[in-house]
């Protein structure tokens, strides 16, 4: 009976994906592959996620480090704040962002360089989502590290720097492989706040999330579908990646 | 040699006030008190490994309180070892060499030299994880004295070995009390160890710190 329902979720998954494959043919994905407008998009994509994904990492190695070693004042509330992105719509953090660009210090960046409805919005709208689970991937492998053996580095004659990149750092890097694949992988299926931050322009700010949803505006299904087998294959490969190298232990 | 005067050190809810004692070179020093009496707070302040409030602590003719746990030189050994897990043996006895910058034959000597003190030296190729508790604890003692440093503070290091082993490192320990001049701290639950290895024992009991005479364990 328990095997029933557990694999009743599996035969859902395998089913959605076979049924995109029988709706498609190799010439639909090929089509799709000679179009200007989804080159570009498969291009930005690329780009942008690999983007998100370095800084991500950047700022969710010192922000886990700090989260899992040190004890400070309103730890509690920023370890909340820090679910925000996670919990939040997606359409919503979209908006705020939106939002955010119209204040005063928005507008201001804004008269300087261009952020709303161009690439780097993009980046922006992916980043704010992926990189909340780089860090709680980054928090969960340096809590798992026992901080016991960066005490001995310290007797032993190095620094805190020393300490964190001799002795903590070495042993993160199965988590750090794992964040930065999981933000990479959250950035290629962002859709809600780029649309709403980016807008869906063709040629500009069309990333694949996008252009699925324009396909499927104009009735265009099998591109569409075409499109949407492509961003499975290329997320299902990062995923197998991070199985692979990565440490199960902090695979969320 | 190691001098502490009027500690206070607050942990959590737990305090230590007013701790004073006095240990002189070359002897070997027992910590003894149950578990959570705050021996092992102790002996992380001498370290450096844990802010203490007031008071002061001499290494020799240095006042140390405020000293960064690097330029202490004193070897540690925590008790599970704590052996860097991405390095193999070797590495993690040439270490404190590696960050002291000595030239790479002279650290391979000096690690060769201490494995084959500490009965190691079959282990120096192998990585970290999988070794057995006694190996680590060697390990640990290795990569301590590596350095050649005056003092060194040894966490219950006989507390998670078998029967056997336990008898094999107190051995290697008393080895380690004749033949060299180390300073030598050791905190401890058993009064076994206490009058095999211990010049001088101190009980800590109730936030407070007692010196006992072998005799009165």
């Amino acid at each position: 009976m328990m095997g029933v329902i557990a694999s009743t979720y599996i035969v859902l998954i395998l089913a959605m994906m076979l049924a995109d494959l029988s709706y498609t043919t190799p010439g639909h994905i090929l089509k799709a592959l000679q179009s200007r407008e989804i080159q570009y998009a498969i291009k930005l994509s690329l780009i942008t996620c690999t983007v998100t994904m370095i800084l991500s990492v950047i700022v969710a190695i010192p922000l886990g480090y700090f989260m899992a070693r040190f004890e400070f004042r309103f730890k509690k509330f920023i370890d909340a704040v820090l679910d925000i992105p996670i919990v939040l719509p997606p359409l919503v953090i979209g908006l705020s962002l939106l939002i955010l660009f119209q204040t005063a210090p928005g507008q201001f960046i804004e008269s300087h360089m261009r952020i709303t409805y161009t690439v780097y919005s993009v980046v922006i709208a992916q980043f704010m989502v992926a990189c909340a689970f780089a860090v709680r991937t980054m928090y969960v492998t340096f809590m798992q590290i026992n901080n016991r053996q960066e005490q001995v580095a310290l007797t032993l004659g190095c620094n805190q720097r020393q300490s964190f990149f001799y002795v903590l750092l070495p042993q993160a890097k199965n988590g750090i492989l794992t964040a930065a694949s999981l933000a990479w992988a959250r950035a290629l299926g962002e859709f809600g706040p780029i649309l709403i931050f980016s807008g869906a322009t063709r040629m500009r700010t069309e990333v694949l999330p996008t252009t699925v949803f324009l396909e499927m505006s104009v009735g265009n299904i099998e591109a569409a579908v075409a499109v949407s087998l492509i961003m499975i294959f290329s997320g299902f490969a990062v995923l197998m990646i991070v199985r692979f190298f990565g440490d199960k232990n902090t695979v969320l | 040699m190691i001098h502490c005067v009027n500690l206070n050190i607050n942990q959590g809810d737990f305090s230590l006030s007013d701790l004073s004692f006095k240990i002189n070179k070359g002897d070997y020093a027992i910590l003894m008190g149950k578990t959570g009496c705050g021996k092992t707070t102790v002996m992380e302040s001498i370290c450096g490994l844990r802010k203490v409030k007031s008071g002061e602590i001499w290494l020799g003719d240095k006042e140390i309180s405020n000293f960064m746990p690097a330029k202490r030189e004193i070897g540690y050994v925590p008790q599970d070892g704590a052996l860097f897990q991405h390095m193999t043996i070797a590495q993690n006895i040439g270490f404190a060499l590696k960050i002291r910058k000595w030239d790479k034959k002279k650290i391979d000597k000096r690690v060769n030299a201490l494995a084959s003190d500490l009965g190691i030296s079959y282990l120096l190729k192998r990585e970290a994880h999988d070794l057995s508790g006694g190996e680590k604890q060697r390990v640990a003692l290795a990569r301590a004295l590596s350095f050649y440093p005056e003092v060194i503070c040894l966490d219950e290091p006989l507390s998670a070995l078998d029967d056997h082993t336990k008898d094999e490192m107190m051995d290697l320990l008393k080895t380690l009390k004749v033949n060299s001049d180390l300073t030598i701290l050791h905190v401890t639950h058993s009064k076994i160890e206490a009058v095999n290895l211990g010049d001088k024992v101190f009980k800590f009991d109730d936030g407070q710190v007692k010196e006992l005479q072998i005799s009165e364990l």
